[in-house]
């Protein structure tokens, strides 16, 4: 991943006309949630979750900002946030997530005879991929597809959480939150000033600059 | 606008998701921060000419349009009672709020994603929440066994439907083009298209490519102001709730009419059982509001849920008499469920595309609905314009293309030079595609409900068609790197449809049921077909013509029983 939108900071925006009280609200809470707060897993299982989501959304330490993306999830599941409907393979999604964790502990204890967390990036890539194809069939999964864990909640839960946070949406260079103010300029290749500006190779301190001036 | 009032940063004390907001005589006023509207209210003993259960696209529609010819009119609604001003953040994950969110099972070869892209528990409905492409019916498709020889004839006729269009986008002011490209003449539309985003040009260039028509997309929301409602200000978060009531939803058009004209809204009130009595008639429904099951009478009581809760309550509400459930002695309640195809293609571009600008859907192509030659298969197809917000783009590349870790990454950074087509097509009625009762409980103690949906071949030769065509032009505008999303599903209809006969159908073109003469079905689950284009249009059309058909009925003394001669229609 590059410092596409370098200098470019969602949250400069917070007291411009892009934002109102309501947004400022849910994203404030949102952000109020810390890298280790954990209500629904148990160590054990907070351990193995933050494995996995390292594994799905890599972030790197030289990174700015940090996305709490498991203990996102952990608050969708303390929640019971659900989306309104289930694959009939799947238990409920708290059901769904205890015991998909706990398989993949199984798994990784019967592979490489250490828990989820304790094996090597590429190990752990490749028990994700194995349960991605539904390969993964110990009695730890009591019946539930691995694929469809993998793909209905791991994939979905952890990406959704990801980019519900302000430092994904710079990465990407998103506009964020617009109301009341919306855009002005939608053709191509037109920006409004509120926008974030791409770093073009040779142009990186112009993009800063311009950057920098989205939340006046 | 009220810019000064709405950047006062005034917050709400109450939750809409807990209290209900519609009592004591008022309801929200949704154009103004704190007010409030008066309300009629009714008791529960008196027995209201209608109870209308769901106020979106059918129940809203209708209880205004009852309303204004005097009937007395409770529309009850599971949702909340929404003051968009105060309540709707610029958020995807909060604004989840707005959807149908309790739990549904889902099967079939190709189970459905429900949730956010299908339906809304609002008052408004899922029009609160819709991307308001507001297009009409190809007039073939009403009668589409007979003329183009697959699923059923509607018993409407498109020439009435045609004028029931008119009011309706009238009644929304409907932004679009002078000229419409294809079908019979229509009159320009009441307000001037919207001005197109770079995704909608793409569409236009690769149309324009393979020599086709496009067009600006006709849409429910406003390009120049309207009374309360302010333009459109190109936010783009139109599918998560619009914060400044630019989109004309059931929830600032029709039911504010309908208020001023003495119907009572009742919010965040589930209907779990219609009662029957000995006479085969209804008498009223049971609802949840407030941690209490209460009763209101109704001389006549209108279903109007969407295509799963529509079934699910006609079937929960079986009895002795009625031992498959109300209407239901064709055996189709809950069958024929239609969804659309929701494919698309997607690709980078080098210019910058930002998509997320604007209504997701600004341009379109109704070309392959109205050109039936070169087809290996039946119906038709649109297909437009996205923009697709941050959550829903990253599950979209995880959940169609596999994509996780650097490369999930990696990808999400060409957010803003991606492009995409996206289809709306027409499904064929299958009986097998069904909703049916489980025996898991939802919140208020009622069976949830299973939601069965395969494709069949036909459905599969238009999928590849559209991803195959759709491909080509975003290749010829200019598109690199193309890849097809070809799970994608949306909208609800049929499970209750329409028709010429009690044996084939559940309602008559009235929307009347054919088995209990006081108990109607006006909402998308009447639909025989489905057509390719968006359905919200057609529900309200359908709505205004209920309520024009029951004022003619009421007038000759035909609402209590169903006259001999009607069941020869
Ligand atoms: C994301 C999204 C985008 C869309 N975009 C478009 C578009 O661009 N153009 C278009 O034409 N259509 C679009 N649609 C579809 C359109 O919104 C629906 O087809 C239409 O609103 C359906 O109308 P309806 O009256 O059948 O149901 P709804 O509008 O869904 O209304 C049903 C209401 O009934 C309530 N209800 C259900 N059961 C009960 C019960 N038992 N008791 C009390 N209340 C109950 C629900 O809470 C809900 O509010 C979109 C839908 C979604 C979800
Ligand atoms: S783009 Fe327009 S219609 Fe959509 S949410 Fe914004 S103001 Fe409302």
């Amino acid at each position: 991943m590059r410092d596409l939108y370098p200098g470019y900071d969602v949250l400069a925006k917070r007291h411009t006309p892009s934002w109102n009280e309501q947004t400022r609200e849910v994203i404030d809470r949102r952000l109020t949630i810390a890298r280790s707060d954990h209500r629904f897993f148990t160590e054990e299982e907070w351990a193995t979750l933050c494995a996995i989501c390292e594994r799905i959304v890599p972030q790197r330490a030289e990174k700015q900002g940090f996305v709490p993306v498991a203990a996102l999830v952990d608050n969708k599941l303390h929640t019971d946030d659900r989306e309104g409907y289930r694959d009939a393979h799947l238990p409920k999604m708290q059901e769904a997530w205890r015991r998909g964790i706990a398989a993949l502990n199984d798994e990784a204890q019967a592979r490489c005879g250490a828990p989820f967390h304790e094996l090597a990036g590429a190990e752990q890539d490749e028990l994700l991929s194995a349960a991605a194809c539904g390969e993964l069939k110990c009695a730890g999964w009591k019946g539930m597809p691995s694929d469809a864990f993998f793909h209905r909640r791991v994939l979905s839960d952890v990406v959704s959480a990801y980019y519900s946070h302000p430092t994904a949406w710079n990465e990407i260079g998103w506009g964020g939150p617009a109301s009341p103010r919306g855009y002005v300029r939608m053709d191509f290749n037109r920006r409004d000033a509120w926008e974030a500006a791409e770093a073009y190779p040779g142009h990186e301190e112009q993009a800063r600059q311009e950057n920098l001036r989205a939340g006046r | 606008m009220r810019d000064g009032e709405a950047r006062e940063n005034r917050r709400p004390s109450d939750d809409p998701m807990r209290r209900p907001r519609a009592i004591h005589g008022r309801a929200p006023d949704v154009f103004r921060l704190g007010a409030w509207v008066p309300m009629r209210q009714f008791g529960e003993d008196e027995e209201v000419d209608f109870a209308i259960v769901g106020t979106g696209a059918g129940g809203g529609t209708l209880a205004c349009k009852l309303a204004e010819a005097g009937f007395s009119v409770v529309a009850f609604d599971a949702g909340p009672y929404w003051r968009p001003l105060e309540d709707f953040a610029s958020d995807e994950t909060a604004q989840s709020k707005l959807y149908w969110t309790d739990e549904r099972i889902v099967d079939g070869e190709n189970p459905l994603q429900l949730g956010s892209n299908n339906s809304g528990k609002s008052v408004g409905g899922s029009t609160v929440h819709f991307a308001m492409v507001s297009l009409r019916f190809r007039p073939e498709w009403f009668k589409s066994r007979t003329l183009l020889g697959y699923g059923a004839d509607w018993p409407l006729d498109w020439r009435e439907m045609w004028t029931y269009y008119e009011e309706v986008e009238q009644a929304l002011k409907i932004a679009g083009p002078i000229t419409y490209p294809w079908g019979p003449k229509r009159p320009r539309y009441p307000y001037r298209a919207h001005e197109l985003n770079a995704a909608a040009k793409v569409l236009a260039r690769g149309a324009e490519a393979l020599g086709i028509s496009w067009t600006e997309t006709p849409l429910a929301t406003i390009s120049a102001p309207r009374g309360a409602s302010p333009p459109c200000v190109y936010r783009g978060f139109c599918t998560l709730g619009c914060s400044t009531n630019a989109k004309q939803s059931v929830l600032i058009t029709w039911l504010p009419r309908a208020l001023h004209a003495g119907a009572e809204i009742r919010d965040l009130a589930m209907v779990g059982q219609i009662e029957t009595n000995g006479a085969d008639r209804v008498t009223g429904v049971h609802y949840h509001r407030d941690c209490e099951w209460h009763f209101q009478r109704a001389k006549n009581v209108v279903v109007a849920g969407y295509a799963i809760e529509t079934p699910r309550l006609l079937l929960m509400s079986a009895t002795s008499r009625f031992p498959d459930g109300l209407a239901n002695s064709s055996g189709l309640v809950g069958k024929n469920l239609m969804v659309q195809g929701n494919q698309a293609v997607w690709g980078i571009m080098d210019d910058e595309i930002r998509s997320y600008k604007g209504p997701p859907s600004l341009a379109i192509t109704e070309h392959w609905n109205y050109e039936d030659k070169g087809k290996d298969f039946h119906g038709g197809y649109a297909y437009m314009s996205q923009g697709p917000l941050p959550v829903l783009w990253a599950r979209t590349l995880a959940g169609s293309r596999g994509l996780w870790g650097e490369a999930l990454l990696n990808e999400m950074q060409r957010y803003n030079h991606s492009v995409g087509l996206k289809v709306v097509s027409e499904y064929m009625p299958q009986e097998r595609n069904r909703v049916t009762l489980t025996d898991e409980k939802d919140q208020y103690g009622l069976p949830i409900p299973r939601v069965t949906y395969s494709w069949c071949d036909n459905d599969k030769r238009m999928n590849r068609h559209a991803l195959a065509f759709m491909r080509r032009a975003l290749e010829a505008a200019g598109a690199r790197e193309i890849w097809d999303q070809e799970d994608d599903t949306c909208h609800l209809n049929g499970t209750a449809r329409m028709g010429f006969d009690p044996r084939t159908s559940v309602v008559d073109g009235d929307c009347r049921s054919w088995d209990i003469p006081n108990l109607w079905i006006c909402d998308g689950s009447v639909f025989p077909t489905v057509g390719g284009v968006n359905p919200s249009l057609t529900i309200q059309a359908i709505a205004c013509r209920t309520a024009d058909r029951i004022k003619a009925l009421a007038a000759r003394g035909d609402l209590e029983v169903r006259s001999k001669d009607r069941q020869l229609v």
